[in-house]
């Protein structure tokens, strides 16, 4: 254990090293934010609501939603995807620890750094320009807190999915970007789901994207209370362990492929 | 003479070695149809629930968003240098690159050359023409040289941005995640600029101006007569942003000492 919190504690010392980073990180998601709550102020014109959201929640739920990719966004996938590249890899594996797991904590450690750098002075200056609805009920904040970890593991998890293909298709940049694209589209970051016809939302309930985004952000704007939140909970929970088999499974496969190309 | 010689030989030797691993090009094409399919079905969506976005329709948005795609595309095709400061200054590629004979800029742009993303103006060409059907727009004899003018303006504007981002890498340590965020401001210039306030207009304008490879040379093939002086301003900005990036660049050259020793 740890030898995995020192990876958290050293990769977010790694990025506390670049400075003008923070400044800029900061400066521009308030920008992006800011842009994003002008298109949607446009969008609801004169209108009270869309779907059940008020163009305040609405407004709330894109800063949300975008403070919180800082905390569960990663680039771990492409880390892997290098490593595998350049060979590393096969010395990672005769370390006394688990790789995937490592790679998990240094994302954990950049989220980390993320979310005490760029989402909370983010969010406060973001409030203070703009009108959020903030709750300030703190079972709203605890819940938005264990929503937001299984975000993070969600999303780490797709990306060791995404990462591992390396070993079986050299090359997959485009497969990389395809993902991130996929993802900020269904897992509800630009758009929340009840926005989408109705086909492409059963469609969605299927799939583990919306635990991603879309849960934390409803759960922050009070859109989900009660049954419904514990219900979404849940099922982020439930995508956190089926997630675990595909993941393990082209584990070892991939170690069996390592060997043929060691040599 | 020479340069373009080069350029020549260095986009042979690429279609060579992309045609070499094909289903590698195959999934890059479509990982890019998927974006900017994505990007559709935003504004798709947000039009299923609301039907003027301050006063520009729906299939306007679809324009600018086709034309948004023409620069866009030449400018991923050839600047593809986002992740200049990682792959060149920390791991002293540049070296190798300032002991050769031709610009430092210019060795770079050939080397991070991705041709296939040109595919994007086939595709923004082919929005365009059907929101523009939509939109019942003519053409003047004029127009397809105009358009293309302001592609490149657009084009150079995008660059000079990135251009000026990575030459800061030779002052500061900054690693690269400004630009991943950069392409996302970049996408706000597809929007009508109205919908902003002034802060964010003004940026977008001068500042980091995305706005002049959307929404303001849309507006021009649109007819909207009130952008037209914007419109007509994108060659030139685009021109004031590449000349302000190279000439940033050759300073940070100067300073540049080499990594590790």
């Amino acid at each position: 254990m740890g030898k995995y919190l020192e990876m958290i504690r050293i990769r977010f010392l790694m990025m506390l090293a670049y400075r003008t980073n923070y400044y800029s990180g900061i400066l521009i998601y308030s920008i992006n934010i800011g842009a994003y709550y002008f298109l949607w102020q446009a969008i609801y014109g004169g209108k009270q609501d869309i779907e059940g959201l008020s163009v305040l929640q609405m407004t709330t739920y894109i800063a949300v939603a975008w403070m919180a990719r800082a905390f569960y966004f990663n680039n771990i996938d492409r880390e892997i995807a290098q490593e595998i590249k350049e060979g590393k890899v096969a010395v990672e594996l005769i370390r006394p620890y688990s790789y995937l797991g490592m790679k998990t904590m240094q994302g954990l450690g950049e989220g980390i750094f993320r979310l005490l750098f760029f989402s909370i002075p983010g969010m406060v200056i973001v409030s203070l320009i703009f009108r959020l609805h903030v709750a300030f009920d703190p079972s709203v904040w605890s819940w938005f807190g264990i929503s937001i970890v299984l975000s993070f593991i969600i999303n780490t998890q797709i990306n060791l999915l995404t990462g591992m293909t390396t070993f079986f298709l050299f090359n997959n940049d485009g497969l990389i970007r395809a993902k991130r694209v996929v993802i900020d589209l269904f897992s509800g970051l630009l758009l929340p789901i009840s926005f989408f016809p109705m086909w492409a939302q059963t469609v969605m309930k299927y799939l583990p994207f919306q635990g991603i985004s879309y849960v934390p952000s409803m759960i922050f704007t009070e859109g989900f209370k009660g049954n419904e939140m514990i219900q979404a909970i849940l099922l982020q929970l439930a995508w956190t362990v089926i997630l675990l088999i595909p993941i393990g499974v082209l584990w070892k496969l991939a170690k069996k492929q390592m060997i043929i190309q060691g040599g | 003479m020479f340069y373009l010689k080069m350029f020549f030989q260095y986009v042979a030797q690429y279609i060579k070695v992309r045609l070499q691993y094909r289903t590698d090009l195959l999934v890059e094409f479509l990982s890019d149809l998927l974006f900017q399919g994505v990007n559709l079905v935003f504004i798709l969506i947000v039009f299923g629930h609301t039907k003027l976005l301050s006063g520009w329709s729906q299939y306007e948005i679809i324009f600018i968003y086709g034309f948004f795609l023409v620069p866009f595309a030449i400018f991923s095709s050839f600047f593809n240098i986002w992740d200049f400061n990682d792959r060149y200054i920390v791991k002293g590629e540049m070296d190798r690159i300032l002991t050769r004979p031709i610009h430092s800029l210019f060795q770079i742009i050939l080397e991070r050359i991705e041709l296939e993303s040109l595919l994007g103006v086939v595709t923004g060409i082919a929005v365009m023409l059907y929101s523009g059907g939509k939109l019942g727009i003519g053409l003047h004899w004029y127009d397809p040289f105009l358009f293309i003018l302001f592609a490149i303006g657009g084009a150079l504007v995008y660059g000079g941005i990135f251009i000026i981002m990575a030459a800061i890498g030779f002052w500061s340590d900054a690693k690269t995640s400004i630009m991943p965020m950069m392409y996302n401001i970049g996408n706000y210039g597809r929007y009508p600029v109205n919908i902003y306030n002034t802060v964010i207009r003004f940026v977008l304008t001068w500042i980091l101006p995305f706005a002049f490879v959307g929404v303001y040379p849309a507006s021009y093939f649109l007819g909207k007569e009130e952008w037209y002086g914007y419109a007509f301003m994108t060659p030139v900005i685009g021109i004031l942003f590449i000349t302000l990036s190279v000439f940033l660049w050759n300073k940070g050259v100067k300073r540049y000492r080499g990594a590790g020793n």
